[in-house]
């Protein structure tokens, strides 16, 4: 792994997914084994675009590791703004650090930069695109709260049509032996047909259903996305389905003692707060395990492992 | 320029009627010194019409612009009047700086300098998709 690049989650396999797992537990076990791991190495985080929590997560991953971070928060405060290319951005900036988290509005332009650096590109959100290091933070998440990947039934609730980080958690969740996915949407809001095709072509069995509560108390995962108003055509359609897809104290009623809830967050109402206090509630947890996730992607693409030594 | 013989050069054979103009400035047939015919609705005993281009020079082609076109398309090499070479063209698995992305929010809209890069995804729908955005392009 060492010195490549993640632009989408399927560059990783599952066996690499399974071992930056492992990693991440290591971290979370002993974080003082890992506190100088990446002395005197630098990551920049370049944003082209402002992410206040993914940018923080990855500077303090790094912070964590013993390394130090620069790079800016928007294209304002960029050479962007003077109209340098990606490419040229990332070559400049290629000879300061050892390693690089790209956010861009763009689709694309971290491939773009993976072209052009000499350093790993680790990238941090390219438009509606990919999102790699959300979904290796859903995993890890997964992984932490239920004790396994495999064997699970995960329900995906919200606007399952855009939503970038439900499609690539799908994809990641494939490869894991029988899982099953319950898709919960507004009939206008359904999972795209090419994702699917990828969920049959996997063999992996799935339903599409149109009420949370029809289907609580089957779920070993509830993956809560925001349905946006602006995705609907009119109004009435968005009042009418709203509240079908906020979680709130009395849908919890019907889960599972041992369900979670996870979110990508930043939510707007589609969880309600009294959820918080609920112990299945994770999207604060799944924030943490971000952090931890990052700093074992990082120190693997820097084939650095334990006290700094060579992985 | 004989049309109907071409002593050294190469013909391209069984265009898809109509689709010769696009080949013609796919490839850039217009910058060569050479003379170049195209022979549109030619009688083909195979598909009814087709079209010929006729280039008067041994050139290098980009083949997997004219599989990309027309997979049918022949191309008959010939040296002094003797077709040496009959080569058959197949949809390409990549396709570089032939298509542009049409997808307003991919890089590609806005980098200079870069390919434009596409891969295909489905053989048998004959679909490509960006190597950057993985936007969707049907041939
Ligand atoms: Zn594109």
């Amino acid at each position: 792994m060492e010195n490549r690049n993640l632009i989408s989650i399927t560059d990783l396999s599952a066996g690499e997914i399974d071992e930056m797992i492992k990693l991440a537990d290591d971290i979370i076990a002993d974080p003082e084994a890992y506190s100088e791991a990446c002395r005197r190495k630098k990551l920049a985080t370049l944003f082209f675009e402002p992410s206040t929590r993914t940018r923080l997560s990855f500077e303090a991953a790094m912070l964590d590791l013993g390394g130090n971070v620069l790079g800016f928060s928007s294209a304002d405060s960029s050479s962007v703004s003077k109209g340098e290319s990606v490419s040229d951005t990332i070559r400049v900036i290629g000879n300061y650090v050892d390693i690089i988290a790209m956010r861009h509005p763009k689709e694309g332009a971290p491939t773009v930069a993976a072209a052009r650096s000499i350093v790993p590109i680790i990238n941090a959100g390219d438009g509606g695109h990919f999102h790699p290091t959300q979904t290796l933070t859903d995993l890890l998440t997964i992984s932490r709260k239920i004790g396994r990947l495999d064997n699970i039934t995960i329900g995906l609730c919200g606007d399952l049509q855009f939503g970038r980080t439900v499609h690539s958690l799908i994809e990641a969740m494939l490869r894991y032996e029988n899982v099953k996915f319950v898709l919960i949407s507004p009939e206008e809001l359904r999972v795209p047909s090419y994702i699917i095709d990828k969920i049959r072509d996997a063999g992996t069995e799935y339903k599409e259903v149109t009420k949370m509560e029809d289907v609580m108390g089957e779920l070993d995962v509830l993956y809560m996305t925001r349905v946006q108003k602006e995705r609907f055509f009119n109004e009435a359609d968005y009042v009418r389905l709203k509240d079908t897809y906020i979680l709130d104290a009395e849908k919890m009623q019907l889960a599972k003692d041992d369900m979670i809830v996870m979110h990508p967050l930043p939510r707007v109402n589609e969880i309600a707060v009294e959820v918080d206090s609920d112990p299945r509630a994770c999207y604060f947890d799944q924030t943490l395990y971000g952090k931890y996730i990052r700093m074992a992607l990082i120190l693997t693409l820097l084939g650095i492992g334990r006290n700094g030594k060579k992985a | 320029m004989n049309i109907d013989g071409v002593s050294t050069g190469i013909v391209l054979d069984h265009i898809q009627a109509g689709k010769s103009m696009q080949i013609y400035e796919l490839l850039e047939l217009d910058k060569l010194s050479c003379s170049v015919a195209v022979v549109q609705n030619a009688r083909s005993t195979k598909y009814g019409k087709k079209d010929i281009i006729k280039i008067d020079a041994l050139i290098d082609l980009d083949l997997d612009v004219l599989g990309y076109v027309d997979p049918n398309i022949t191309v008959d090499i010939i040296k002094d009047s003797k077709l040496i070479e009959k080569k058959h063209v197949a949809l390409p698995e990549t396709l570089t700086n032939v298509i542009k992305c049409k997808n307003p929010r991919c890089i590609t809209s806005v980098e200079h300098g870069i390919d434009q890069k596409f891969r295909l995804t489905d053989k048998e729908k004959k679909i490509y998709r960006c190597c950057y955005c993985d936007a969707e392009f049907k041939v």
